[in-house]
């Protein structure tokens, strides 16, 4: 994809400008991640400089990388899908009674997650894609939805107890080599949780499609030009019909997930997740206008988000509001930079 | 054929009644109240009680749907205005409802034992230029930056409660003044809801600017057609951030009637989900979300119904927190039926039905 | 000679609600050549290429390819049967790279053998010659590679007839030539070109055969030795040159009073839409207008002079005095006020009531706190529906339900109503009525003799002669010449049109 081999020659700012959205905005994205990263080691100290501190970035974003991910694929479209948070607090909550009150089994759990995700994904994507309704209205309806439906499922919050879940829950992947050695000499394994294997294989799944697959690559061109695509001959309806299915489906797999890290259901799980999900796609170099992302730059936009909001917390500025502050912050400033950046592109 | 003509203003009539803007609302409220009237044949009632302060005010369910309405039917002016110019909404509101309340506490905590009113009008107005200077945010972002209004004004929906706990550095003061009281609640010797009259002093502010400004021409102009307003020497860009500024006054007074009520703050609860309820008071008063031509009467009369559809839901023991999964049903009935597809296939079946009816 | 034809299309017919826009038609194309269709705005090219790719549905007659008749009933069918179009504006993915914009939404299956299609890729831009790689990213190729590559995926479709439709617009000399070079060898390959556009300079460069339309009607198919320049251009604008007699008329010559300065005069005045910087002059109670072919930048001119683009040069001057106008406001506080051409874009706001658009204007001017009283409104709104008998239900029936000739004569008044020194008017006659253009041109000259100076912009050339005493006549976007006095006859305008040789 990078054009740039082109023109191997020709200076670092001619190469900047060689660089098409996508990689551009990828590449800010690594550097800003690297940057705070390398600083929150060398200033925060401590905690950070344990290779076991990444990991937990790891298994504290497990569920959000894979919500980003959906989100990336429907903006990459040309869409947006707000209702993802409530998605996660719904199947949460759903398998929550299930395996609790009702003693259900874990796998059919599983399968209840993946149903909610897709039933929210294939009645929002119809509404969008077939009925023309603007993404944003359908899918706030949509969180609505989800929230209100919590709470009328149940509206406590509990801690699930069910003896093959807990196991799930507390299976840990040894990386080996990476554990450390605690105060008292012990060598201790660093570890990361089940959920991030699946997150992760999901980011690869999805990277293949959007890199290799003629389905990906319509995505691309739907987000991109709508009308050109049909004039290329692409299904519009049908490719952002399936866009908004699949962010529903990796919704159902991220609440999951979500489920399996706290373990436990409540009303007010996930608060704010979309907007995690949002911000950490556009801070992945995801283009709301569509046609321009990475899924690789939104897995780095997911740890750059989570590092944020760690050194605000290792900052001493432990007080809730300086998270929702900086999460803000950071998506305002990655908004305006890419409508500089459209503006830039237009003049020339 | 006289027979024929007669049929056909009849259809006319009846085509006017069904395409005025006030039908939906109208609708939606007629159901509403019938099904009130056959679950509780009292609820209209309005009885006079004594309330803890020992002043005899008037109760009911129609008086509640009026004084807790209020807050959304101010909300709905503002928001009409900023979907007219910008064709989007903004999601912000409750969360912007929070920072104008606890810019509001703030002032007031730090107040001496002054005079309380003028200390209240001090706060009052900070508020209200905090509140403008938020909305002025959105607006730029949208007007100037070209960010969709819900993207746009997602930073503030994200940030806001967390600046509201914030500015009070998450302590919850309490105004014991009872004066604080009077607009969230009632001033003694009068029956009525304060927020009620708050409200209709707002609707009547709106009529008058109105009528004595070009604020609804000009929104509706550069909602409709950008280029031409541009051409008339309209500036589109300066009329969408108005919009927005305007609504951000709209906030500052929801703020001083939520805090009044309570007489302090919850950063995570006030105003919760008001900007749905705000969003669905326009789509429902028939206005397009897209933007363009609006009816501010039939906003503020949507607002209203949505009020009443919150009370009714109260009292069939719906939760606070179970609302949304209801509304959310309305909206999307609502925006399917007022989808182009939709309309498109009703005709169809509509003309389908009149050959048949013909044949 | 009949064996090379590759299509025909025979007495096509095809009517909008109000508008016969093609009447009985005809259109041969032959194998190897590169045939040109020319016409002025509203002439029916358009629509004949719509019909022919499936956009429209024809009313009436045939289309024969290769000497089978076929039937198009959307751009899939087109392609199918193998007639490709490449718009004006590209219509690929600028996001995607160029081997996948060659090749996405044409096969089935899910499964891609990318490498197998970026060497195929690869393969189809070396035989054609385009610059540029399998893998590149579209945007970053230049406009025309793009154009070359919309072409080179047309091509690759096993396409018969190429369609392609105002494709040098956008481009410069240089990518025009490689677009030429492209079309050239496509030419020799025996693929049939038709090729809309505008500009005379590239008709004559390429073109084997011309089609002349106007007015939905067939004006004639010549071969492009055996018609001259200047012939072209006065069949385009349907006037013979035997009978171009002197048909200005009973409006008077208008007089330069000496010693008084203009009241309007620009230097140098340039915008960022392309056209060079021209200087430009009117005096009070004159009518002069800009005229040259579509997309020679006349409407650019008059935009620049009302601030309607972004202005990046030259001073303007009103009754002597030095003004500042950057924006439309600074403009109509001036006195001046502009009807543009895109009624429908920039023209009417459509849902608002015929009374809300006619006082928009002076309503701004005014500004925001003085609105005009309900009373007042339609006070105003019944004198200029009057005045220009606008044909409305009533004053508050919206914009967008009137027919186009009624919603002219509303932006008109709107402009009226501002009672401006000096009037633009850019095509205000196009798409309306035979009865409404005379009222028009009727008015102008009456507000001309009142005092009013007037700009005035029509793709009829008889109007413009009809009204105006002075021409500016440009020619790919720059000012090539004025006409006044004597001058001012059809021949001698359509020479200076059509510049270079005779």
């Amino acid at each position: 994809m990078s054009n740039n081999k082109t023109k191997a020659s020709g200076s670092f700012m001619d190469k900047i400008n060689n660089l098409t959205d996508t990689n551009l905005l990828l590449m800010i994205t690594i550097v800003i991640f690297f940057i705070m990263y390398i600083a929150a080691m060398i200033f925060q100290g401590g905690g950070f400089r344990k290779p076991q501190a990444f990991f937990d970035l790891l298994n504290a974003n497990g569920a959000l990388i894979v919500l980003a991910c959906g989100l990336s694929l429907v903006m990459i479209t040309g869409g947006i899908d707000i209702s993802v948070g409530g998605v996660t607090a719904l199947v949460s909550m759903c398998c929550a009674v299930y395996l609790d009150h009702m003693g259900g089994n874990v796998f059919v759990s599983i399968l209840i997650a993946l149903a909610i995700g897709l039933a929210f994904g294939a009645f929002q994507g119809f509404l969008v894609a077939y009925l023309d309704i603007q993404p944003f209205i359908v899918t706030l309806a949509g969180m609505f939805f989800a929230r209100g439906m919590t709470t009328i499922v149940n509206n406590k919050p509990f801690n699930v107890a069910n003896e093959d879940f807990s196991k799930l829950k507390m299976t840990r992947v040894i990386v080996p080599f990476m554990g450390s050695t605690n105060r008292k000499g012990d060598y201790i394994d660093a570890y990361i949780e089940i959920g991030v294997i699946v997150a992760l294989l999901v980011v690869v799944a999805m990277f293949c499609i959007l890199r290799w697959t003629k389905l990906g690559r319509s995505f691309y061109a739907v987000g991109g030009n709508r009308q050109s695509a049909l004039m290329l001959g692409i299904n519009v309806k049908r490719t952002r019909f399936l866009s908004h299915l699949i962010c529903g489906l990796l919704a159902g797999i991220g609440g999951y997930i979500y489920f399996l890290h706290v373990g436990s259901g409540s009303p007010s799980h996930a608060m704010g997740a979309e907007m995690d999900a949002i911000a950490s796609s556009i801070i992945g170099g995801t283009m709301l206008t569509g046609g321009v992302g990475n899924i690789a730059g939104t897995l780095f936009g997911v740890m750059s988000l989570g590092t944020i909001l760690k050194i605000v917390a290792a900052a001493g500025l432990g007080e809730a509001w300086w998270v929702g502050i900086t999460r803000a912050l950071m998506l305002c400033l990655f908004l305006v930079i890419q409508s500089v950046i459209m503006s830039r592109k237009k003049k020339v | 054929m006289q027979k024929n003509e007669v049929k056909k203003s009849n259809d006319n009539f009846f085509m006017n009644i069904v395409r005025n803007q006030m039908f939906i609302p109208l609708l939606a409220l007629a159901i509403l109240a019938l099904f009130n009237l056959i679950a509780d044949p009292g609820f209209i009632k309005i009885s006079i009680k004594e309330n803890n302060m020992g002043n005899p005010v008037l109760s009911g369910f129609l008086i509640t749907v009026l004084d807790s309405g209020s807050e959304l039917a101010i909300l709905a002016i503002g928001m009409t205005l900023v979907t007219a110019a910008s064709g989007g909404q903004d999601i912000s509101v409750g969360a912007a409802v929070a920072i104008a309340g606890s810019v509001l506490l703030r002032i007031l905590r730090g107040a001496g034992t002054g005079n309380f009113g003028a200390m209240l009008l001090v706060a009052f107005l900070v508020s209200c230029i905090v509140a403008m200077l938020f909305g002025a945010f959105n607006g730029v972002l949208v007007a100037y930056f070209k960010i969709q209004p819900m993207i746009a004004t997602l930073i503030l929906y994200t940030a806001g409660r967390s600046i509201a706990a914030w500015i009070n550095n998450n302590e919850l003061p309490v105004i014991s003044d009872p004066f604080l009281g009077y607009f969230g609640g009632f001033i003694p010797g009068i029956p009525i809801p304060t927020p009620f009259f708050i409200a209709i002093i707002c609707v009547v502010v709106i009529f008058l600017v109105l009528k004595f400004t070009n604020l609804g021409l000009y929104t509706q102009t550069v909602g409709i057609n950008e280029n031409s307003a541009r051409l008339n020497g309209l500036n589109p860009k300066m009329i969408k951030v108005i919009s927005f500024v305007v609504l951000g006054l709209c906030v500052a007074v929801v703020g001083l009637i939520k805090v009044s009520r309570i007489s302090t703050i919850n950063y995570s609860v006030i105003a919760k989900d008001i900007e749905m309820d705000a969003i669905l008071a326009v789509a429902l008063g028939g206005n397009a979300l897209g933007g363009g031509k609006f009816n501010m009467a039939a906003s503020i009369f949507g607002a209203y119904v949505i009020q009443f559809l919150t009370q009714t839901l109260y009292k069939f023991k719906v939760s606070a927190d179970a609302l949304p999964a209801y509304k959310a049903v309305v909206v999307i009935v609502l925006v399917v039926i007022s989808a182009p597809a939709v309309k498109e296939w009703m005709g169809n079946m509509t003309k389908k039905f009149k050959v048949k009816e013909v044949a | 000679m009949k064996d090379n034809i590759v299509l025909q299309m025979k007495n096509i017919h095809k009517s909008f609600p109000g508008v016969r826009a093609l009447q009985g038609v005809d259109f041969t194309l032959r194998k190897g050549e590169v045939h040109a269709l020319m016409g002025e705005n509203g002439a029916g090219k358009s629509t004949l290429i719509k019909v022919l790719t499936g956009v429209y549905s024809k009313d009436e007659g045939d289309i024969f390819l290769e000497g089978s008749a076929v039937a198009i009933h959307s751009p899939q069918d087109a392609q199918k049967v193998g007639i490709s179009t490449v718009y004006q504006e590209i219509t690929l993915c600028p996001n995607l790279s160029v081997a996948e914009n060659m090749f996405i939404g044409r096969t089935s299956g899910m499964g891609q053998n990318w490498k197998k299609m970026n060497k195929d890729t690869e393969k189809i831009l070396k035989s054609l010659d385009i610059p540029a790689t399998a893998t590149q990213q579209l945007e970053t190729c230049s406009l025309a590679v793009q154009q070359m590559i919309a072409i080179a995926r047309a091509v690759d479709m096993d396409c018969k007839v190429l369609i392609l439709d105002e494709p040098t617009s956008s481009l410069d000399e240089q990518e025009v030539e490689k677009l030429f070079k492209l079309m050239r060898d496509l030419r020799s390959r025996g693929v049939g070109i038709v090729f809309v556009t505008h500009f005379l300079d590239q008709v004559y460069e390429i073109c084997d055969r011309i089609t002349v339309m106007r007015d939905g009607q067939l004006v004639g198919e010549f071969e492009i030795e055996k018609l001259p320049r200047v012939q072209l251009v006065s069949k385009m604008l349907g006037k013979e040159l035997d009978d171009m007699s002197d048909i200005k008329g009973d409006q008077k010559a208008y007089e330069k009073k000496s010693g008084v300065a203009p009241v309007l005069e620009a230097k140098g005045r340039v915008s960022d839409a392309g056209i060079k910087p021209f200087d430009f002059h009117i005096d009070k109670g004159e009518v002069n207008g800009f005229t040259g072919l579509l997309g020679s930048g006349r409407s650019e001119c008059v935009r620049a002079l009302f601030g309607a683009d972004r202005i990046t040069g030259g001073t303007i001057k009103m009754n002597g005095k030095d003004v500042k106008i950057h924006k439309p406001l600074d403009a109509m506080k001036n006195g001046m006020a502009y009807l543009s051409e895109d009624r429908k874009g920039e023209g009417i706001v459509g849902d608002l009531s015929v009374r809300e658009n006619i006082i928009l204007a002076q309503q701004v001017l005014r500004g925001f706190f003085k609105p005009f009283s309900k009373a007042k409104q339609y006070e105003i709104a019944d004198e200029y529906i009057k005045l220009l008998s606008i044909k409305t239900a009533s004053a508050d029936t919206p914009i967008k339900s009137l027919s186009g000739g009624n919603q002219q004569k509303v932006i008109l008044a709107r402009w009226l109503f501002t009672h401006p020194e000096y009037l633009i008017l850019d095509e205000p006659t196009r798409g309306i009525d035979v009865g409404t253009k005379v009222d028009i041109q009727k008015l102008v000259l009456k507000l001309a003799s009142e005092g009013m100076s007037v700009t005035f912009i029509s793709s009829e050339l008889d109007e413009m002669l009809r009204t105006c005493s002075r021409l500016v006549v440009m020619r790919d976007r720059k000012v090539v010449g004025e006409l006044s006095g004597d001058d001012l006859n059809q021949s001698k305008v359509m020479s200076t049109i059509a510049g270079g040789d005779k």
